[in-house]
């Protein structure tokens, strides 16, 4: 006769609601936290509509990864796998035979491949006629720059007032990337630099993104003339199919020689690009944009959210990237904002330094923000077109902070 | 070897003034990329415009003038506002446009005219 109770016991002891309680003092109650945290995270991607696409999957793969016994990611995997002195030192193979479904997902960041592939689908869908058209536009897209470096200097500027609350070069490289406002790139960089913050530094981008409209517009208002914010802009020239099909592979040689470390980023972004633009590979463009960039974001999303392990993301140090984050943003806003004032001061007005805020990349939100305040101040006005030039130019621009950061720190 | 490893000890316990060195480092290489690549952006542009001038330029063959038939000049229904020219633009695309308008302006299309619809590309 088979001992019931011993199996009940058995059940019990195997739960993750033993498992909770018996180590709740020893970090049991953080995971008890984090899966509050991943509701809230919830609740603000699908209630609030912060980035949802990437939100829902991130503060899944939180909740997931938090359950006690559950086995989905493995921490102590990951820092053996970084462990010079580790026998699983760099083994993938270690991680596919002891791993979770987590870990496996995992093994698509920790690779750079999911953020490429991202890029990719960035690329198909992005149009760098206005850009093409206007190439002014990019000393926009390197003006917004401006809040990678603040936040990366503010970063190790915190060790001064505690040692707990400041962070490393490479971290703080990782940490000023958020101001990029650029998600694949921010996951790319610190999953080289600083892999231990990489849950909280996407969470920050990601729901910073989001709230892009509610950051942006004060500062915009803030930087600028109501007689600058009213400016129409002249339509620009007609760019040629040729021009769009020569672009990216010209970005592609140029910026990969100049900063060898983006070229798998810029590589595949212009890849994306060269889809679209051919008119010959329409079925690769449209995968890329779809079914491949729909896969890809789950499959990071959840990883990345797999990350958010209680021991590593309850610290002080999170508190401090949810502050440096909002403070690149902030920063990255007000360097595109003056480079938009002094263009439109170098060309006699023509140039509405609205265009400027777009320059954070954040495609194509944050030239949305821009066509909106120009609009508030002028109803006639229609900046969206000369806004995605800075915008686009944004993304280059990131990818290029976030290479010279990789060839220091990396 | 001992250089890059106190280099590298340096790096990852930076200090403020290194950090200040390497952001400012940084934001210049931004900038001198981007800049760079403005200057090889608008050289692009000048060489495809200048094809594209070329091309127009250049004489259409000549063949052999043919009778053209004589335009058919419809009346006009009564009422009208005119034709509309339509730009690279599809009819479908154009009655769908026509269509917003008169709806967000809240107006019926008979009291609206509407010149002509051109693509901006």
């Amino acid at each position: 006769m088979i001992d019931i109770g011993q199996i009940l016991l058995d059940l019990w002891n195997d739960s993750g609601f033993a498992a909770l309680a018996a180590g709740f003092g020893e970090g049991g109650w953080q995971n008890l936290v984090m899966i509050v945290i991943a509701c809230v995270l919830l609740y603000l991607g699908i209630v609030k509509q912060f980035e949802p696409l990437l939100m829902v999957g991130i503060a899944f793969g939180c909740l997931l990864t938090n359950l006690p016994n559950a086995g989905l990611y493995h921490q102590e995997l990951w820092d053996a796998f970084m462990d010079p002195d580790s026998p699983a030192f760099h083994s993938y193979g270690a991680i596919l035979r002891d791993g979770g479904l987590l870990d496996i997902f995992y093994i698509g960041v920790k690779t750079s491949l999911y953020p490429c592939l991202i890029f990719m689908g960035v690329g198909a869908m992005t149009d760098f006629g206005p850009l093409l058209s206007n190439p002014k536009s990019l000393l926009l897209g390197a003006a917004a720059q401006l809040g990678v470096f603040a936040a990366f200097f503010g970063a190790v500027a915190l060790n001064l007032i505690s040692p707990e609350l400041g962070f490393t070069g490479p971290e703080a490289a990782a940490i000023g990337i958020i101001g990029g406002a650029d998600g694949p790139t921010a996951i790319f960089l610190t999953t080289k630099l600083a892999p231990h913050l990489l849950g909280a530094i996407a969470v920050a981008a990601y729901s910073y993104m989001a709230l892009i409209p509610l950051i942006q517009p004060p500062i915009m208002n803030l930087l600028s003339t109501p007689e600058q914010r009213k400016i129409k802009m002249v339509q620009t020239r007609q760019v040629t199919r040729a021009e769009k099909i020569v672009f990216p592979i010209l970005v592609t040689v140029f910026v990969a020689l100049l900063l060898p470390d983006t070229a798998p980023l810029i590589g595949c972004l212009m890849l994306g690009n060269l889809f679209k633009e051919t008119g010959l590979t329409g079925r690769l463009s449209d995968t890329v944009q779809n079914a491949l960039m729909n896969t890809v974001t789950i499959l990071l999303s959840t990883a990345v959210g797999a990350t958010m392990v209680g021991t590593n993301f309850l610290t002080v140090q999170t508190l401090s990237i949810v502050v440096l984050g909002v403070v690149a943003f902030g920063l990255s806003t007000a360097g595109g904002m003056l480079g938009g004032v002094v263009m439109c001061k170098l060309t006699g007005g023509k140039v509405n330094p609205l265009i400027g805020s777009a320059g954070v990349s954040a495609v194509p939100m944050a030239a949305r923000v821009s066509n909106l305040q120009g609009q508030k101040n002028n109803p006639s006005n229609f900046l969206l077109m000369h806004a995605m030039g800075p915008n686009v130019a944004g993304v280059i621009g990131s990818a290029i902070a976030a290479g010279f950061l990789l060839s220091v720190f990396g | 070897m001992l250089f890059l490893a106190s280099q590298a000890a340096d790096l990852e316990n930076i200090s403020l003034l290194n950090a200040g060195i390497v952001a400012v480092l940084g934001y210049a290489l931004v900038f001198v990329g981007l800049i760079a690549l403005m200057v090889v952006v608008i050289a692009l542009g000048k060489v495809f415009s200048r094809k594209e001038k070329k091309s127009r330029q250049a004489p259409a063959p000549v063949e052999p003038a043919a009778e053209a038939p004589a335009p058919v000049v419809s009346d006009a229904a009564p009422g009208t506002a005119g034709q509309l020219k339509l730009y690279d633009t599809p009819p479908k695309t154009a009655a769908m446009i026509m269509a917003i308008v008169a709806d967000t302006t809240g107006k019926p299309l008979n009291e609206l005219r509407f010149i002509s619809i051109k693509e901006v590309k």
